[in-house]
């Protein structure tokens, strides 16, 4: 074995130490701990993508080397390692992007608990994207929950108290459906590790014995797991949480957190169902209808706002939506265009929430729009790299989201007829809304009219700010112009993620 | 196929208190009400889970004389993940109390629609 496949597993473990170090530090030691620790697994998650590609094949590690009926293993393919190297880079820039508000609106004594939930949070999204065994998905979806929940109450206002509140009751709904579904599962299967419940599972479905069992299980994870992601009917909790927390939390909630459960979802399909048990039990029908519905009234809600970052989080419904559209597709092509999408989004929206982190700074902390009038000409390089991040929704060529929507399109033209025109469809409804209300946002940015209060106001140049907003801005650019390598690297993925 | 709820009966009482704490956990507007649904919701799961492993006339899987041979001993993974449930359901229920206090003290109730409403109206 050789030493680059041991990282996968030594930066989910690593970052629980990391979380356990951060608690006993003071506020700065832990800052720069965190930091360091989250350069070196998006070195080390960067090596294993670059050990997958040159292998092209997926390994597995197994844990304690006991093999496998009984360990617990950690499989490694190049999905898997690609979507933690962007996972990691985003977590790392997201947090210095928001750094200043986060030692604002944090008690002095406490900010080093902040970077302990961002290492715990780090090690669950880890442990979610490597690991092969239901019941390890579980315990971190648990672990996932309790830190982001923690990271919502950070500001001690009564409004991130109900937010948290409600954030944590509909998480523990979603997981409790989770876990009711592995369990049945297990009692079906009498496996843990994916693969073996996927071989027993074909072997179940071929003989036609347990098919309302199976019906029940596939529902109750796909539930589960569009609670906990804020698929459409189920994001009322989204906006308070997202738009109430500070701006690296905002930046890491609606970026990573919801993509973590979606990723579970991909692999349980993938390794556990397959897709033909997927189609027969109608489940993509399901995810496909409320995808779309998220798309369309995702994005209606965001129209109606006059609070920047409660537009930004009910824009995040709306792409979530698009994620499920990609899976409901059922096709490799739809299925590559969600991965595109969580890859997208997850470069995209921590920029916008740290560039309004930066232009609440130079209006006084307000999240309203009116205050924001001229906030891009205070803090220009906020104004840039949103005017990036709204170019890049919008679905203009040469930017991420442009990568997604056509790659989206393109898989609705191989798919059946009337999901193709459902599809497409929404698609342009979509991004019609989109221009709707991110243009007006930009105009209102860089609105050379202010109304006095605050256009003396300047942003302080710092230098952690500058350096995450050039690293997305940069991202962002490179992932839209240059998107064959990152698509091929994901279709390569996908070929080698099942069973 | 009715039969069948009878003679799992364990299965059968676990799906029925998951359904009871599922719904408590969603509908009750008391606090600790919802709290007391989640653990209701959890533990039926563990009910269900710990009557999987269970096998009529066998024993506990701790070795005593010398006896390996597996056929005489329960499945002793269910057990396993009945322990690391509770860990997450112990900690999950702290953090909600710890919640709950703090949501008390600032608002005076235990209603969720209430502190809503208050928080609403202490925001414009």
């Amino acid at each position: 074995m050789e030493l680059v496949q041991n990282f996968p597993f030594i930066t989910i473990v690593f970052s629980l130490t990391c979380g356990v170090f951060c608690a006993v530090f003071h506020g700065n030691g832990a800052k720069r701990l965190c930091i360091a620790w989250l350069t070196a697994s998006f070195l080390m998650s960067a090596a294993t993508l670059a050990y997958t590609l040159q292998s092209g094949e997926y390994y597995i590690y197994y844990m304690g080397r006991w093999s496998a009926p009984w360990g617990n293993e950690i499989r490694v393919g190049v999905l898997e390692a690609l979507m933690a190297t962007f996972f990691s880079g985003v977590m790392l820039c997201s947090i210095l992007g928001g750094m200043s508000h986060i030692f604002e609106d944090c008690d002095a004594e406490k900010t080093n608990l902040y970077f302990t939930m961002i290492s715990l949070l780090m090690s669950s999204l880890f442990a979610l994207i490597y690991t092969n065994d239901l019941f390890t998905a579980y315990v971190f979806v648990e672990i996932n929950t309790m830190a982001s929940c923690a990271l919502v109450m950070l500001k001690s206002s009564g409004a991130t108290l109900v937010a948290t509140t409600r954030y944590l009751i509909m998480s523990l709904l979603g997981s409790g459906l989770f876990l009711l579904g592995v369990v049945t599962l297990y009692g079906i299967t009498g496996h843990l590790l994916m693969e073996d419940i996927g071989r027993e599972v074909r072997e179940i479905f071929r003989e036609g014995t347990y098919s309302l069992p199976l019906t029940v299980i596939i529902g109750l994870f796909s539930v589960g797991l569009a609670v906990k992601s804020a698929l459409f009917p189920f994001h009322s909790w989204l906006p308070d949480a997202h738009s109430n927390a500070t701006s690296a939390s905002s930046a890491v909630l609606s970026g990573l957190v919801l993509k973590g459960y979606i990723i579970v979802l991909i692999k349980i399909i993938y390794r556990i169902f397959g897709f033909e048990i997927i189609v027969s039990e109608r489940m993509e029908d399901f995810l496909f209808v409320f995808g779309i519905l998220a798309m369309v009234l995702g994005s209606v809600a965001a129209l109606r706002e006059r609070d920047l970052k409660r537009m930004l989080a009910y824009s995040s419904v709306a792409q979530v939506g698009y994620i499920y559209v990609g899976i409901g597709l059922n096709t490799e092509a739809g299925m590559a265009a969600a991965c595109i999408q969580i890859i997208a989004h997850a470069i995209t929206k921590p920029m916008l929430f740290c560039a309004a982190g930066g232009f609440m700074q130079v209006s006084g902390g307000s999240k309203a729009m009116a205050d924001m009038r001229g906030a891009g000409r205070r803090d220009p390089l906020g104004g840039v790299a949103f005017t990036v991040g709204a170019m890049s929704m919008i679905g203009i060529p040469f930017f991420a989201g442009f990568v997604t929507k056509f790659h989206l399109a393109e898989g609705a033209l191989t798919s059946t007829t009337p999901r193709m025109v459902i599809a497409v469809a929404a698609l342009i409804i979509s991004t019609i809304l989109n221009a709707m209300y991110y243009i007006p946002a930009v105009f209102n940015i860089f609105s050379p009219r202010t109304d006095g209060k605050f256009a003396d106001v300047r942003i302080q140049p710092r230098f952690d700010y500058t350096f995450a907003m050039t690293a997305f801005i940069i991202a962002n650019i490179c992932f839209g112009s240059f998107s064959r390598f990152f698509v091929d690297a994901i279709r390569e993925g996908l070929g080698m993620f099942g069973i | 196929m009715l039969s069948n709820l009878f003679i799992n009966y364990y299965e059968t009482a676990a799906v029925i208190l998951f359904g009871v704490g599922f719904t408590t956990l969603l509908m009750q507007r008391n606090l600790l009400k919802k709290i007391i649904g989640f653990n209701f919701m959890d533990s039926a799961i563990y009910l269900f889970l710990a009557s999987k492993g269970y096998i009529a006339g066998r024993i506990a899987p701790v070795i005593v004389n010398g006896d390996t041979d597996p056929s005489h001993y329960v499945n002793p993974i269910p057990t396993g993940l009945v322990l690391t449930g509770i860990v997450v359901s112990v900690s999950v229920t702290a953090f909600l109390l710890a919640l709950t206090c703090r949501l008390y003290d600032r608002y005076h109730t235990l209603d969720i629609d209430e502190i809503t409403y208050l928080s609403r109206k202490g925001r414009d």
